[in-house]
């Protein structure tokens, strides 16, 4: 934890606010969110400065036709479901995948998808399918997964893709104009992969100061201080507050594979419909790893559960405590959201550091 | 699920594949196999950035301990991999 009065970068913020009057800094990663809360740096943020979590939790922009899609998949009796974590409590219209399994389903937790490549390969008597969520961070791990599995010939993996890409969602954000915001507090580890100039757009386009951030106290303060004296001096620019991980290019062998297995994809986000080339999907050579395709579903209606604003929240619409069932009957142990179960949820941040509208 | 995590590179196994550059990383005494196919111009001894099980980029060595002590500290701990497949 940093010590608040003593932060030198916590005054230039407070001198900075007093120049500004009024901010509002969209922090786009579901991981800056937790940091902001967990660091302190969230309750320093002088009156007038206000931060609004952005659609950068992968679980919670998830549609909710993709997790009944995945908790009908786990429910066949020769399926295995490789997933990340965070995705096995999400609750869809029948229960959650944790349910599936209670009822006997096989759903496997794994770091990677090159785990699940090597659950089917040691598993051939099973069809194992990989839930491929999550933005440019883990797209390159599942676009590797799918090159793996094609040179090994395997014929029972396939995924469920789900993935999301980052800027077409603020653009959808910008676009829609109806959550006014004065900059944002771009994602560290996506940068590294894809680099600055995707963002180039929202300072040129649309006029709004942008930061590339780390995760750690000073880095976040560092950079919310970049954004107000943009914004105070009225001339917006992208910089990259993280130059230690993030270089301008990002890393061109991790795009390269994405574009090698994956060809942009209209996708539908949660409550922000579906957004033009926002997500990914399989490009012919490689569509027999299609599990929609291998099982003959498709992807059914997207909605919130009943009293739900997690697709207000994803979009810097609403706060948590705009929510009638936030911190009543919706907690960690019991949630009806996404927003709620995933980590890097806003509602789940909001519960474990205090329920406030700081 | 965003997060990425340093390790320190302690064996590399170059493959026939595109993708089949692989190595051991060490985190913080925990090794894990990860895919190097995307830092080709990380060797044994560098620190690399790991998301997913996938090294994404090469870190100096004061960043990665700053890093990790980061993750330490803000209890971020159940996001370092391990051996989380049965
Ligand atoms: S508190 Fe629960 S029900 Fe309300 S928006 Fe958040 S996740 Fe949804």
């Amino acid at each position: 934890m940093i010590q608040p009065t003593r932060s030198p970068l916590a005054e230039r913020i407070c001198r900075l606010a007093e120049r500004v009057g009024e901010a509002r800094i969209m922090e786009v990663c579901g991981t800056h969110t937790v940091s902001l809360f967990r660091s302190g740096v969230k309750s320093l943020m002088p009156a007038g400065v206000r931060l609004i979590s952005g659609p950068g939790c992968p679980v919670c922009v998830t549609s909710q036709g993709y997790i009944d899609a995945a908790c009908e998949i786990a429910g066949r009796p020769d399926v295995t479901v490789c997933t990340y974590g965070d995705m096995v409590r999400v609750p869809g219209a029948t229960g959650s995948l944790e349910r599936r399994r209670a009822e006997g389903g096989r759903i496997v937790v794994v770091y990677s998808a090159r785990d699940a490549v090597r659950h089917a390969r040691e598993h051939p008597d099973r069809q194992v399918v990989f839930l491929a969520v999550g933005f440019e961070t883990t797209a390159p791990a599942s676009a590797a997964a799918v090159m793996e599995a094609h040179a090994q010939g395997l014929d029972n993996f396939t995924l469920l893709m789900g993935h999301k890409l980052v800027m077409p969602a603020l653009n959808a954000i910008l676009s829609a104009g109806d959550v006014p915001l004065d900059g944002f507090l771009l994602p560290g580890h996506v940068s590294v992969v894809i680099g600055m100039e995707p963002y180039r757009p929202i300072v040129e386009r649309f006029g709004k100061p942008c930061v590339v951030a780390g995760f750690e106290a000073e880095q976040l303060l560092a950079a919310i201080a970049h954004l107000l004296e943009q914004i105070a001096d009225g001339r917006p620019r992208l910089e990259n507050a993280y130059g230690v991980a993030v270089r301008p290019e990002g890393n061109p062998a991790a795009r390269a594979c994405i574009a090698e297995v994956f060809e942009p994809a209209d996708t539908v986000w949660r409550a922000m419909g579906t957004i033009p080339v926002s997500g990914l999907a399989l490009r012919p050579p490689y569509r027999r790893f299609d599990a929609l395709k291998r099982f003959g579903l498709a992807i059914g209606p997207d909605y919130d559960p009943p009293g739900c604003k997690c697709g207000e929240v994803i979009q810097g619409k609403a706060v948590p405590t705009d929510c009638g069932l936030f911190a009543s009957r919706c907690t960690p142990a019991t949630p009806i959201g996404p927003c709620m179960v995933s980590s890097e949820g806003t509602c789940a941040a909001w519960y474990k550091y205090g329920h406030t509208n700081a | 699920m965003c997060l990425a995590v340093p390790g320190k590179i302690i064996e590399v196994r170059e493959g026939d594949g595109p993708v089949s550059r692989v190595g051991t990383v060490d985190f913080q005494g925990t090794r894990v196999e990860v895919g190097l196919s995307f830092t080709p111009q990380a060797g044994v001894g560098d620190w690399v950035l790991v998301h997913a099980g996938f090294a994404l980029n090469v870190l100096d060595e004061t960043e990665a301990a700053e890093t990790w002590k980061y993750l330490q500290e803000a209890e971020l701990v159940d996001e370092i991999p391990g051996e989380l497949s049965p």
